[in-house]
């Protein structure tokens, strides 16, 4: 039973011996600390990087024009800022181009609040990457799809953003999450795979990972996945809300109220087909992120639903995101107040199902 | 004057530079005829940019030298093969531009089959990516290098500095040819005003990367340095600085009129004079060779108007590779 940090860290393995993956590099990502979240622990392709996250961005466009395989990793979101310039640069190869040059590399990050993060540990990066053309954007919300996401990244000829929602990065696989080869969802398999791949406290010089027989497991890019099927309201988030979410849902069968939950996964390409379906049968949609609510990318998604649905709707469309401010205070109360939490998604159900047109 | 170069090597170089000049001066027509809407490119640095382009390594993969220029590189894209003519679709933004489709300004190239690696208009990113490449080509028994030139005024830029760490990082170091081509100008403004210290070379030595200075407007200086430099990254499997004093004979850019700068040394003038002193070209021949490309190069602009437009339909064309159409 694997949490998300011990899925990406096996999607990494599986892609270092059977995708090619030559270097997986960023600040801490080799021995001996392999990654502040631990999801590059006992690899053999990893190594640290100078503390230069437009050094990294760089190295990683370079190594995608090389075409080896790479996946650089911008050990917090809050950090990647400083190379806006790289990711357009990145994003746009093929293109300015005219499609001459593939641009096969994977940067991934942790993103989100939700862990008490402060100012500079708990931002988002969804509306600012979804505003950069050319990128493949991914967001898991369970180890399963963590595996599968990074699989799809690492056999895609463009540049992938893999964004890490950093709450969930230690929380367990359920059923019917179970990666193919990994131990069983069990309290046996998950101490059996903690003791096969966590590295151990103190001196690792010496450790090497076991690793499971893992097989290829693809989530393809630009698939969503209902992950609650309702009748009367369409929320459509994407990362930790998903599981909010979720939670949401089953807290208000109760209440009589249907919702149907759609894990986005892919934010570029992504799945229309599915939400607009979705909003066609409920006829009523609430986006849900934790990213600052102006420009965000849950907005983009209103428009498209006001332009091509509007008169299908039987209540106004609504946007659940975080507040407009520079970040994430660390108090409680502050981080609550900032980002939507289950009690404003249950609101905004009850309020949206209410509307009657 | 004695050459140390074979004379039909001299002859090589001489024909590449008049090529290159030819065609930057042709670029600037063009643009001051309404066939562009913006000229940027590097006259002047024949003396150097020639004698480089002629050492490349030149293919696809690892094994070949990759290449991250800036906009100031079309002698070393003309040593390498490039046609002329497609400079000036580039320039006229047509369909049949090969670099870009149409999409880019002049001397804005990208060739996958060479290893040159798109050109960006953002100073020194392109210091970045070499970092990349490099990375690549640190593969056992690997035999490419990296060769990444830009400007003195960019080295202000934090990118250069990641470039010099980098490199020479001692769990790594970087199979990477760093170059400057010193003009003593940043766009509009004198050197005084974007750094300090006699040169920019020097900055390697905080970091343990050899280096050196070098007079690019001497062929033959710009040329055997070159190929010491190259075969010491080639066979050392290390990092190189190699900082070239350059002319800029006509501006930055159109944004400055693009017109002769006088005072400036014309290192084309300058070996002209010397291969006629050792008799290797005459001032006759050498003429014919220039009103010869002149005059190719202007039939060649004609033809240029009359290519078909990229078409408006094509926007959404390869924002993902191999894609077409609107993707969302």
């Amino acid at each position: 039973m694997a949490n998300m940090a011990q899925a990406i860290r096996m999607a990494l393995h599986y892609g270092e011996q059977n995708l090619g993956v030559e270097h997986i590099f960023g600040e801490d990502v080799g021995a001996p600390l392999g990654g502040v979240f631990t999801c590059t622990q006992g690899l053999t392709k990893t190594w640290n990087s100078p503390l230069d996250e437009r050094g990294i961005v760089g190295a990683a466009i370079g190594l995608g024009f090389a075409n080896v395989r790479c996946v650089a990793e911008i050990q917090f979101c809050d950090y990647i800022y400083n190379t806006i310039d790289l990711l357009k640069l990145g994003g746009m190869s093929t293109w300015a181009t005219n499609g001459d040059w593939p641009s096969p590399f994977t940067i991934m990050t942790p993103v989100g609040a939700g862990i008490r993060g402060s100012i500079y540990h708990s931002h988002s990066f969804d509306a600012m990457m979804t505003h950069i053309p050319g990128f493949k954007i991914v967001m898991p919300s369970n180890p399963l799809d963590a595996y599968g996401l990074m699989l799809a990244c690492l056999k895609d000829q463009n540049p992938t953003m893999y964004m890490k929602p950093k709450a969930l990065l230690r929380v367990d696989a359920i059923e019917g999450e179970q990666i193919p080869g990994e131990p069983e969802l069990t309290a046996e398999g998950k101490k059996m795979l903690k003791e096969m791949i966590d590295a151990p406290l103190g001196d690792r010089s010496k450790w090497k990972a076991k690793w499971p027989n893992l097989q290829d497991y693809t989530v393809e890019i630009g698939q969503g996945k209902i992950v609650r099927e309702g009748e009367h309201v369409t929320v459509v988030t994407y990362g930790r809300h998903v599981l909010i979410a979720r939670e949401v849902a089953d807290q208000l069968k109760n209440e009589g109220i249907s919702v149907e939950v759609i894990d986005m996964r892919t934010l570029w390409p992504y799945d229309w087909k599915m939400i607009s379906a979705s909003i066609q049968k409920t006829k009523r949609v609430i986006f849900v992120n934790e990213d600052t609510e102006v420009t965000n990318f849950g907005e983009h998604l209103m428009r498209r639903t006001i332009e091509e649905h509007f008169y299908t709707l039987h209540a106004r469309p609504r946007l659940l995101a975080g507040a407009f401010i520079p970040g994430i205070g660390l108090a409680d109360n502050l981080e609550s107040a900032s980002v939507p939490q289950a009690s404003d998604i249950a609101q905004a159900c009850r309020e949206i199902v209410a509307e009657q047109p | 004057m004695k050459f140390k170069l074979e004379p039909k090597k001299l002859i090589q170089i001489h024909d590449l530079m008049v090529k290159s000049r030819v065609l930057e001066e042709r670029l600037i027509r063009m643009y001051k005829q309404n066939d562009g809407y913006f000229w940027i490119g590097g006259p002047g640095e024949e003396a150097f940019s020639v004698p480089l382009g002629m050492q490349v390594s030149k293919g696809m993969g690892l094994d070949h030298d990759f290449l991250h220029l800036h906009y100031r590189s079309s002698p070393i894209m003309l040593c390498m093969g490039a046609e002329p003519i497609d400079s000036m679709r580039q320039m006229k933004n047509v369909a049949t531009d090969p670099y870009s489709g149409g999409r880019n300004f002049a001397n804005h190239y990208s060739k996958r089959d060479w290893n040159v690696v798109p050109v960006s208009s953002t100073i020194e990113t392109q210091y970045l990516t070499a970092i990349g490449t490099a990375i690549g080509q640190t593969k056992e028994g690997c035999k490419g290098i990296t060769i990444v030139n830009g400007g003195d005024s960019g080295t202000a830029e934090g990118d250069f500095a990641s470039a010099l760490v980098w490199a020479s990082r001692p769990a790594l170091p970087l199979p990477m040819l760093m170059i400057v081509t010193n003009n003593g100008v940043g766009i509009s403004t004198p050197h005084c005003s974007q750094f300090a210290g006699d040169t920019i070379a020097a900055r390697g030595n905080a970091f343990g990367i050899k280096n050196k200075v070098i007079n690019g407007n001497d062929v033959e200086e710009s040329y055997f340095e070159l190929e010491a430099a190259i075969k010491y990254v080639r066979e050392e499997r290390k990092p190189f600085l190699l900082e070239a004093r350059v002319s800029r004979l006509y501006g930055h850019s159109s944004a400055s009129g693009a017109n002769f700068v006088s005072g400036e040394e014309d290192s084309l003038l300058t070996f002209e004079k010397n291969l006629e002193a050792a008799k290797i070209l005459t001032r006759a021949q050498m003429d014919k060779i220039r009103e010869d490309y002149t005059a190719t190069m202007l039939e060649q602009s004609k033809g240029v108007k009359h290519e078909p437009m990229p078409s408006s339909d094509t926007i959404y064309d390869h924002v993902y590779y191999g894609q077409k159409g609107r993707y969302w």
